[in-house]
């Protein structure tokens, strides 16, 4: 099977239209419903604003990004059988490795297409369905629309309307009544080609007790020109269940990355969102709960790591409407050669959610002086009878400690490194192994590239 | 060993130390003893490269080589040690990810491990201190035998304790002095203190006297006593 980068059997035109959807729709042999959704969201999109808050998006140019592209012909069965320029990308980031000692199932997306899926039986067996949403949307339509747009609509903002309009890929996950999943769901995937915007779609549900952990790592390769990244991820934790989905993003540093993610949580359940952000020109990313069942939980623990030329505007939103629920947000920034991060989160208790709890953490480490952080924290608590902490810290990387460091025989870029990690270990410290390492590594590559 | 030649040192371009020579000679001990403000950290924090003080005059030699030019960890991986008078919290970091970075490639992450619970069960140091980051929720004793721990482990040529006997209970510097003496062997030890009690576990061979960036006096151990019961004022003017 050979295949070059640009060989594409549907890559659209530059910009998208109406009829570019239904193209794109019937090409895809998707219902009727799922093109009219398309066709409602993609009116969305062109009437509706972008942001007038958070970071500069003025260099975004809907009108020059490719929309759609399909790599090969169809999902591969196995590794051998994977074009070789995309087998010798994963070999440089390592996948391989990791799939044989951990995963459960590898859906790799390369460009729009997933392309290399391969699940363990034992996902079978336990009636757990893992595959791309395309496939998803082909073998399993009621399910797929009794929660497609049902947590996020595509009304909610400008990017999750373009991501209705113009999905392609993304995972489909279903975990039935009492499963639990050690292992977790793996999804690896990347952008490759210029200019172009990619759209996954993710859902996730998790029926009664039931647990899982799904995993996004992603890394890309650099071009020159920008290109987008909207994702949309939609999670529904049923009563008593666990989801957590841990993300770990570095994407190239000219794609803007803006992602709509949210979960909701029944009675009892427990949600937590893990959020690693290295990469990416501009990310703007506040994955949210909704409490809604008594006894629900959310959690936030983010990490953001900013460089030249790049704004992460990254958070969390959670909003308790049920009593007894309780969340909490650990955020931890850090920001170097002349990088800008910033915590923008919302933390609203409804009238009817009491004796409810809430804990958010965030701190912000400035490696220099010409690196910037803001937090923007905002608490909405409409019921007296809760607990309510809130703590913030801006620090600079303590001269003294490296010093301290060095004086251990540490040099300067190993000694910030170390405290760098070490600022973000309480977030490290609940992702899986082999994430973390990957994880440390990057950031002490990120730290002895320093300028200066 | 370490040649100290002529040092004068300033911080921002006040002088604290003036003229400063001494040989301090391998495998021996010595104590450095003076006021509050009279230079001893100054010195010690110099002689290891902290950036905030700068070096007017002189020359500072390890084994014959030049060091006062290279940077903090140049000259720790060149033979020097300096247990702070008082340590910092790593927040994040423990011992053992510090000694790991610090001494990558020398030594096996097991044997390193190995090696940090030997001396850690020795100096009686918790298990618990060990796994969290490096002082966090340690008591004054606890993080200087933390410090101690860490000389112990990277094994220099020269070892400056400041204060290493502040903030320690009776039991505690016991067990650090007993370590000390015991772990010596080849090492150089200058020790800061004000105070003698340290000396009942082992006589330093050499007792100098630092008042106002000055040494003032050199001796053998009785001076250090003669110090403790008539005052550095009596002795030296104020």
């Amino acid at each position: 099977m050979k295949k070059t980068l640009e060989n594409n059997q549907f890559k659209a035109k530059q910009g998208i239209s109406e009829d570019f959807i239904f193209k794109l729709s019937s090409w895809k042999k998707e219902p009727s419903w799922m093109f009219e959704e398309r066709s409602k969201a993609y009116k969305i999109f062109v009437n509706k604003a972008l942001p007038k808050w958070g970071p500069d998006l003025k260099k975004l140019d809907f009108s020059k990004i490719t929309y759609c592209i399909k790599s090969t012909d169809k999902p591969v069965g196995s590794w051998d059988d994977l074009p070789k320029e995309i087998k010798n990308t994963y070999d440089r980031i390592g996948i391989p490795e990791v799939e044989k000692k951990f995963l459960a199932g590898v859906s790799a997306q390369y460009e729009s297409e997933v392309v290399y899926e391969s699940i363990k039986k034992e996902l079978d067996k336990k009636g757990v369905i893992f595959c791309d949403m395309d496939t998803a949307l082909k073998k399993y339509p009621f399910i797929v629309k009794e929660y497609f747009g049902k947590l996020i609509p595509a009304q909610d903002n400008k990017f999750a309307a373009l991501n209705t309009a113009v999905w392609s890929g993304g995972s489909f996950v279903y975990i039935p009544k009492g499963v639990k999943l050690k292992l977790p769901l793996q999804a690896y995937f990347r952008i490759n080609a210029e200019r172009f915007g990619q759209f996954e779609r993710t859902l996730i549900i998790a029926e009664e007790d039931s647990e899982v952990h799904y995993i996004e790592g992603c890394t890309a390769p650099i071009y020159t020109t920008a290109s987008l990244h909207a994702a949309v991820v939609e999670i529904f934790v049923k009563k008593n269940a666990h989801v957590r989905y841990t993300t770990v993003q570095n994407w190239s540093k000219n794609i803007y990355n803006l992602v709509t993610k949210r979960a909701k949580t029944e009675e009892n359940a427990l949600m937590q969102w893990i959020d690693c952000n290295l990469g990416s020109a501009v990310t703007m990313k506040y994955p949210s709960v909704y409490l809604i069942g008594k006894g629900a939980r959310g959690e936030m623990l983010s990490i953001a790591f900013a460089s030249a030329n790049q704004h992460l505007d990254a958070g969390a939103k959670i909003i308790h409407f049920a009593p007894q629920t309780s969340s909490r947000i650990i955020s931890k920034s850090i920001a170097k050669d002349g990088g800008r991060t910033s915590y923008r989160g919302l933390v609203q208790i409804m009238p009817e959610a009491k004796k409810s709890a809430t804990y958010v953490s965030c701190d912000a480490l400035l490696i220099d002086k010409i690196s910037r952080s803001d937090t923007y924290p905002t608490m909405r608590i409409k019921v007296a009878d809760t607990q309510v902490q809130h703590e913030a810290t801006v620090e600079k990387l303590g001269q003294e400690k490296i010093f301290y460091l060095n004086a251990r025989g540490i040099n300067k870029n190993s000694a910030e490194g170390l405290l760098v990690n070490g600022f973000i270990e309480p977030v490290i410290k609940e992702i899986p192994l082999e994430y973390s390492i990957e994880l440390n590594r990057l950031i002490n590559i990120e730290m002895s590239g320093s300028i200066g | 060993m370490l040649l100290v030649n002529k040092l004068t040192i300033a911080v921002k371009n006040k002088v604290i130390i003036n003229n400063f020579s001494y040989l301090f000679e391998k495998g021996k001990i010595y104590a450095i003893m003076g006021p509050n403000g009279s230079g001893k950290s100054t010195l010690a924090l110099t002689l290891v490269g902290h950036p905030s003080y700068q070096i007017k005059s002189g020359t500072i030699k390890l084994n014959n080589q030049r060091i006062q030019d290279l940077s903090p960890d140049k000259r720790s991986k060149a033979g020097l040690f300096l247990s702070f008078q008082s340590p910092l919290i790593l927040n994040g970091v423990s011992l053992f990810q510090m000694m790991r970075v610090a001494l990558r490639g020398k030594i096996s992450p097991l044997n390193l491990n190995n090696k940090i619970n030997r001396f850690a069960k020795e100096l009686q140091i918790k298990q618990e201190l060990l796994k969290r980051p490096l002082n966090e929720g340690a008591s004054g004793g606890e993080r200087k035998k933390l410090e101690l721990l860490q000389g112990l482990i990277l094994q220099p040529k020269v070892m400056i304790f400041d204060e290493i006997d502040t903030g320690v209970d009776i039991d505690s510097l016991k067990i650090i002095a007993k370590m000390m003496k015991k772990y010596q062997k080849t090492s150089t030890y200058i020790i800061i203190t004000h105070y003698n009690r340290i000396f009942q576990y082992f006589k330093p061979d050499q007792v100098l006297i630092l008042t106002n960036g000055i040494l003032r006096q050199t001796g053998d151990w009785k001076l250090a006593q003669q110090i403790e019961n008539i005052g550095y004022e009596k002795n030296f003017g104020k």
